[in-house]
């Protein structure tokens, strides 16, 4: 089936359907990850978006029950230059196209995925639409238009649990930790999660709806604010949250929740022109003077000169844009980062950051204990 | 950590001459190494024996010694030039093994040098297979089951415990050699005493098979603050069981899901620490199993590596620069990307294409050989294809393989062949197996049951079947046009950009469709379907780039952009073959460099991973493209060069120079029609003849009548061979009318040129000549004379330049003759002729007027830069304007040596022909001829003795002249081994010998003795008609044991004079520059004595 990607600009594709059909709005970002096109699929951070993937063999390994990283996929689309015929992987179940079908989700390939890559490299992030029902250009580009920006947005209600849940996976067997983390839902990946549970935490997850009060109800040991999709400053009510518990039990923050972690402590984010998606972005850890190669997803970015360096010390960097990476509080068992130490997809260089958060829990919880 | 200021002057080894396994990648690594440290204010010294590289180059280094790589000489070079550091990591196995025994005779510690890059503790626990299997169990992963073997007895203990097949692996060698998969116990015990054989520790791994798994290599970073980056994946295509160096292999993995991949990620960086490699790259690879994702590591590379190469042109992450560059104390985060400058090295490159690189065989030089790929590498070059998909890049890899395929074509009918045949075509490893995949699905074979049979990913196997899907619909609809008699410009436009998308060339569609090469071309550019242009910037397009290095392929945007300076093109070789090497990627290098320093831009197009040339920075834009006529023409329309250059790539962009001419292409330089002239056997003849030069008489026959009659004319010996072809391709010296017919029955379907018929000159002495002209002027680069008798290839014989037996009266003629031909051709550029002198007579055998393989010999014997030059010539500067109006005269000795890939080959008839088989080269410089001779040698691997038992038979015409040689070998304590001729006129000069019978008279004792090792030197001069029955088997017998052989009288002073000197005294080593700065001191003093006379 024909399928078209229209920008708001104008810029328009044809190419041929291999997901959902229908027709779909979003933020077209672009994605430089050589794999994990399923873990990018079920990432929540991707709601409101239309994901190009730059490489250009899409599907190859098919898709499987175990890599996914949210109940569901939330992208409003998926452009790729070559969707694969065949899926050929031990662990493959179905292939990538059966797979979006049944979650509805709409892809476009034979794209040139490179010219459309480096158009919003040059012009910025912009809304597009996929249609496989309206193939006129100048309609779909007219609805390209009308389509919400992402700017102010709240997209976190849309993909946050509904429920608080306590996460038990039968890979990871043990629901009962040593300690208690409650995550603050805003859209979390499933392998922050299984992290957290490696690191022995008995893992609650609630809606970013809840109160300051209800979360230190539950009595937790630390609390995780996790990544998810949009603006930061559209959820004025998770930055109330947090600003509430600054101070009474250690936070890390990942990504978005590194963004409104920086938002409650004064901090200004600002958009980036087209974000960093990708799995190869160098971050310099200022504490070691080390280079972890790291896996990122984010528009908006925390401006690193809007902290309030008293209090706040940077511990992170971007070594290809100098924007910010990572911070920690001077006083406050908090930390956070704006990539994803959690992979999936992705290298693990940045993986020891779960066990600096289980030991920041560790040393609060002793030190309360003595108090 | 910035740049270490404790070391100003750093040694780098290279990797010597070419061999399979150990090619001009590693003149690639090293020239990026020499660069960066120099740019880096470092001193450079550098050790390398093979005089084509461009890394020996004299601005590349400060002192650049083209000397033997060996310990001896390691320590001269040392213990002269006092190097501070040493970096072992960038000459392939050879520039290791070098560094690793210099630490453990103690030579580093003694002269206190520092080694840098890897250190001996890293290299022993990556190379010893017992310490690498501790090493990485301790880290908690896992190898396939083996077991160390020291003697066939423990390996045969082995064998109770571990389950057949079993590789064998033997320990610190090349490219696998020696090593092998046993099926059977005979077959096990065969390869392990081989084994042992080759091993440099007597040590070889015997390791449970896990043929037929996934095979999987990374390319890793490591800077010394232990910041760690993957370069690049590669899958290979091929099954595990075949050496990757002969493997299709593919950037980046294609089959992994993220959880996988970053599960090799996290064990490759777990290795590279645990290895303790400091600083640079290295290469680990990896096999899966297909039905459960079981992981286990292979082996590992502390050191640049071909793979490495191809993952520097498949990502554009130079890795061998930035090893220099952490080996000097920077990190990675100090060390800019090139291509995109305002980013760090310290990322991992990430790219939005397909890589493709195919290996190129040359079994049909080797026609004993067996077809079958194995754990033991046999291809000799490699060609790299980038795609959009791996569709297009596997099918545009295919026809840059220039082995008469234009993509996935059908050279053969798969109706013809068995379903047997097919099958075995796909079980059993061969250089054709891709075609066999295509046969199989054309007779209806699934894409799961080909994957079962040959072990190839079925994702590989579906691609090809969509390709071979494509064809059948543009067969089916080409068809359909017919029966309605419409025209092929009627085929739909997207079934024709599909197919373009596809890779499918334009002759291949020609092909299918029925039609030609150039009309195909028409029709696709009048429906618009023009290929784009896109660029490799190791960051798939998140950053701007600004290093042009594009590909093509059939998308939307086209990303190049045509300057307005004025430009030229260059045309490189393409894949390495036997007969087409590093020698024309030296020549295109220098082209450009020549180039640029006029203020011209160039443009390089190559399909070559291994090399100089597609060095992104050595030109200022590379086009990475198949050279053939289709893809070299894109860029040309794209582009518009003011000029391209055809004459410095060998043979491969000479055979586009006339239909590039035809399409408007300006090429400059010589003619196009003169080089045709030159080529085209007959209107050689005519040329020779108008020139009144001499000819071997010669015919050309197009039928075996007339073969055997022109045979009958100019009497036996002869030399035969098809018309056009590169290194001597099917050429042999036929003695009989039978040798004749056999011959013409094999070359029949070879190509439609005739059969050339030449009178083979027995006994000559041939001569090569390289000259540089500018349509006036014509000077000669050098005089080369051969050492070995007449009938060997000019690229497998060893040279001399100067000449050293030849008379003044000669060597005027020739150089007259040279002027003559350079006039008539209207030579601009290079200039090669080959000739032969027999009887005070000179025969002109062949004319070149283009680049030849000696340019960089001459160039590095003589100090002057030929190719630079003639490039200059053909933009239009006169040799006057240049300064080299005269011949340089030289008057220390440089030797030429070859180095043969024979003991690759096993069942291979070990013989020197016409035809070209030899690899590489090495050289050797010295103020005599002997002590050049000797350093050749050594050079070459087969060092001249200096006791023990000297073999010699000789020619009736040579026994007088053997007397004196037999006397000297004699005096310096041999012992002499001689057939009953030469014994007898040895006895009856008082020169105490042994008698042996000669092998053609059922003796076979001298071989015996050759076989056991008790010859150290062979001197044998065949003389025509019998004699060479027995040279045969002794020459075969004295190269797979490595002990030198003479086969000219000329060559045995040469050897003895310099066995002679080196057991008076040391070896000098003298770096390449200041031989040519003591030359003119030289020349001065020869002038007040006259001229010196050495031989």
């Amino acid at each position: 089936m024909k399928a078209k990607l229209v920008l708001e600009d104008g810029l328009a594709f044809t190419g041929e359907s291999f997901g959902a059909s229908g027709e779909s709005c979003g933020e077209v970002v672009f994605n430089t990850s050589l794999t994990g096109y399923q873990e990018i699929l079920t990432d929540p951070s991707y709601k409101g978006q239309i994901v190009t993937m730059t490489y250009p063999l899409i599907g190859n390994y098919g898709v499987n029950d175990e890599d996914v990283e949210s109940f569901q996929p939330f992208l409003e689309g998926f452009v790729v230059r070559e969707y694969s015929q065949i899926a050929s992987n031990w662990r493959a179940q179905k292939s990538l196209s059966a797979y979006l079908k049944e979650k509805g989700v709409m892809a476009i390939e034979g794209v040139d995925t490179r010219a459309l890559t480096r158009h919003i490299r040059v012009k910025g992030a912009m809304r597009g639409v996929i249609s496989t029902e309206d193939l006129d250009e100048r309609r779909l580009r007219e609805k390209a238009r009308s389509f919400p920006a992402l700017m102010g947005r709240d997209l976190v209600r849309e993909v946050t649990c509904a429920q608080a849940y306590t996460w038990s996976s039968s890979r990871e067997g043990e629901t009962r930790g040593r300690w208690r983390v409650v995550v603050l839902d805003c859209g979390v990946k499933f392998n922050i999660l299984r992290e957290l549970v490696k690191q022995g935490c008995e893992v609650r997850v609630v809606p970013a709806s809840t109160s300051a009060q209800d979360i230190l109800a539950m009595k937790p040991d630390g609390l995780l604010l996790s990544n998810g999709p949009g603006d930061p400053a559209g959820v004025p009510y998770v930055i109330n949250t947090v600003k509430q518990m600054l101070g009474r039990l250690p936070i890390m923050g990942i990504c978005l929740g590194h963004q409104i972690l920086a938002l409650s402590l004064g901090g200004r984010t600002y958009k980036l022109k087209f974000g960093h998606h990708g799995a190869n972005h160098p971050v310099k850890d200022l504490n070691t003077d080390k280079i972890e190669i790291t896996v990122q997803n984010h528009g908006f970015c925390v401006d690193i000169d809007s902290l309030n360096r008293k209090e706040i010390r940077i511990t992170h960097i971007n070594l290809n844009d100098q924007t910010l990476e990572g911070m920690e509080h001077r006083y406050l068992p908090i930390f956070s980062v704006q990539f994803h130490p959690e992979a999936s997809p992705g290298p693990h260089d940045a993986k020891h950051l779960f066990r600096r958060f289980l030991k920041m829990i560790e040393e609060y919880a002793q030190a309360h204990r003595h108090s | 950590m910035p740049k270490r200021t404790d070391i100003h002057k750093i040694l780098i080894i290279g990797s010597g001459p070419i061999v399979i396994s150990q090619a001009c990648e590693f003149d690639y690594s090293g020239t990026q190494a020499c660069k960066a440290l120099k740019e880096e204010g470092f001193e450079v010294v550098l050790l390398n024996s093979n005089p084509a590289t461009i890394m020996t180059d004299p601005q590349m280094a400060n002192a650049t010694y083209i000397e033997p790589i060996t310990l001896q000489i390691l320590e001269r070079i040392i213990s002269k030039e006092k190097p501070d550091a040493l970096l072992p990591t960038l000459g392939g196995q050879i520039g290791l093994n070098t560094a690793v025994k210099a630490i453990e005779a103690g030579i580093l510690e003694r002269y206190k040098i520092k080694m840098i890059g890897a250190n001996y503790s890293a290299i022993k626990k990556a190379e010893d297979r017992k310490e690498f299997k501790k090493a990485i169990e301790k880290i908690g992963l896992e190898l396939p089951r083996s077991i160390l073997a020291y003697s066939v007895e423990e390996a045969k203990e082995a064998l109770a415990r571990l389950n057949l097949p079993l590789i064998i692996r033997p320990s610190f060698t090349l490219g696998g050699t020696g090593g092998g998969i046993a099926r059977t116990e005979e077959e096990f015990e065969r390869i392990v005493s081989l084994g042992l054989k080759n091993s440099m520790v007597n040590e070889v791994l015997i390791e449970e098979s896990v043929w037929g798994w996934k095979e999987y290599e990374l390319e890793v970073m490591r800077d010394a603050k232990d910041n760690v980056v993957i370069v690049c994946s590669i899958e290979n295509l091929d099954p595990m069981g075949i050496h990757t160096g002969d493997s299709i292999t593919v950037a980046p993995a294609q089959t992994l899901t993220d959880k996988e991949y970053q599960m090799m990620r996290d064990a490759a960086i777990a290795i590279i620490r645990e290895i303790g490699v400091e600083t640079g790259g290295s290469n680990i690879q990896f096999a899966i199993n297909p039905e459960n994702g079981k992981m286990v590591v292979i082996e590992m590379n502390p050191r640049v590596s071909r793979s490495s190469a191809l993952a520097s042109k498949a990502t554009g992450f130079p890795i061998a620069k930035f090893a220099a560059k952490l080996a000097v104390g920077y990190t990675l985060d100090e060390i800019r990307n090139d291509i995109t400058k305002e980013t760090p090295a310290s990322f991992e490159p990430t790219i939005d294409y397909c890589v493709v690189k195919i290996p190129r065989f040359t079994f049909e030089k080797f026609p004993e050989a067996q077809d079958v790929l194995g754990v033991s590498m046999k291809s000799v070059g490699e060609t790299m294809a980038i795609g959009r998909t791996f569709k297009e890049a596997l099918q545009k890899g295919l026809r840059g393989l220039e082995i008469g395929h234009c993509g996935l074509d059908d050279k053969i009918d798969s109706r013809n062949i068995s379903e047997q045949e097919i099958r075995r075509g796909l079980s059993e490893p061969n250089a054709s197996r891709i075609f066999f995949i295509k046969y199989a699905l054309q007779r209806g074979f699934s894409p799961e049951e080909i994957s079962k049979i040959s072990h190839i990913d079925s994702w590989f196997v579906h691609n090809i079947k969509e390709i071979v899907e494509l064809e059948e619909e543009m067969k089916k609809m080409a068809s359909n046009l017919r029966l309605e008699s419409r025209g092929i410009e009627e085929l739909p436009a997207e079934l024709f950009h599909k197919a373009k998308q596809f890779g499918f060339s334009d002759r291949q569609i020609a092909q299918i469709v029925n039609s030609d090469e150039l009309s195909v071309r028409r029709l696709r550019k009048k429906k618009g379907i023009k290929p784009t242009f896109k660029l490799v910037d190791t960051c798939a397009g998140e950053f701007e780039a600004y290093t042009p290095y594009y590909y093509s392929c059939y998308e939307r945007e086209d990303e190049s952009r045509r300057s307005d300076k004025e430009k030229i093109m260059i045309l490189g070789g393409g894949p390495n073959r036997i007969g087409q090497g590093i020698e024309f990627d030296y020549c295109c290098c220098q082209a450009s460099f020549a180039l640029r320093e006029l203020g011209y831009e160039t443009i390089m197009v190559n399909s070559n991973p291994e090399t100089v040339s597609t060095d992104y920075d050595i030109s200022d834009k590379l086009y990475f493209e198949p050279l053939t006529f289709e893809d070299v023409m894109n860029i040309v329309d794209k582009e518009k060069p003011q000029g391209v250059i055809v004459q410095f790539g060998g043979q491969t962009p000479l055979n586009l120079a006339r239909s590039l001419e035809k399409a408007g292409v300006p090429i400059i330089g010589t003619p196009v029609s003169s080089i045709d002239r030159a080529e085209d056997r007959d209107k050689f003849a005519r040329l020779v003849k108008k020139l009144k030069l001499c000819q071997p008489p010669n015919g050309s026959a197009r039928s075996e009548a007339e073969a055997r009659r022109i045979a009958k004319r100019i009497g036996y010996p002869v030399l035969v061979r098809p018309s056009y072809v590169l290194g001597g391709r099917a050429m042999r010296i036929v003695y009989d009318e039978d040798s004749l017919r056999e011959f013409v029955k094999e070359v029949v379907d070879f190509s439609a040129h005739p059969i050339l018929i030449d009178k083979f000159l027995e006994g000559a002495i041939e001569v090569d000549v390289d000259a540089v002209a500018d349509g006036e002027r014509t000077v000669i680069g050098g005089i080369m004379e051969h050492i070995e008798e007449a009938g060997i290839h000019s690229g497998d014989s060893a040279c001399v330049l100067p000449p050293y037996s030849l008379s003044d009266e000669i060597i005027e003629e020739i150089k007259a003759c040279i002027q003559t031909i350079s006039k008539e051709l209207k030579v601009r550029g290079l200039l090669n002729v080959q000739f032969a002198i027999k009887n005070d007579r000179i025969y002109v055998l062949e004319v070149n007027p283009r680049a030849s393989r000696t340019i960089p010999f001459v160039s590095k014997a003589t100090g002057v830069p030929l190719a630079k030059i003639a490039t200059w010539v053909m933009v239009g500067k006169s040799l006057k304007e240049i300064g080299f109006v005269k011949e340089k005269e030289i008057s220390h000795f440089s030797v030429k040596e070859s180095v043969l890939p024979f003991s690759r080959f096993s069942g291979v008839d070990i013989i020197l022909g016409p035809e070209m088989k030899s690899t590489g080269e090495v050289m050797g410089i010295d103020s005599s001829f002997g002590l050049a001779f000797y350093k050749s040698q050594i050079a070459a691997g087969q060092s001249l003795p200096k006791k023990g038992k000297v073999f010699i038979s000789v020619k009736n015409d040579d026994k007088r002249d053997i007397v004196f040689i037999a006397k000297r070998l004699f005096d310096m304590g041999f012992e002499i081994i001689a057939t009953k001729g030469t014994a007898k006129v040895l006895k009856a000069n008082n020169i105490p010998c042994q008698r042996v019978g000669k092998i053609k008279e059922g003796e076979k004792r001298i071989l015996e003795m050759i076989e056991k090792g008790e010859i150290d030197l062979i001197i044998n001069t065949p003389s025509g008609g019998g004699g060479h029955s027995d040279m045969k088997p002794i020459r075969s017998a004295a190269i797979m044991h490595a002990i030198p052989c003479i086969t000219t009288i000329q060559g045995a002073q040469a050897g003895v004079n310099g066995m002679e000197s080196a057991l008076k005294g040391e070896l000098r080593v003298n770096s390449i520059q200041s031989w040519h700065k003591e030359q003119r001191f030289q020349r001065i003093s020869n002038e007040k004595k006259g001229v010196e006379v050495l031989f």
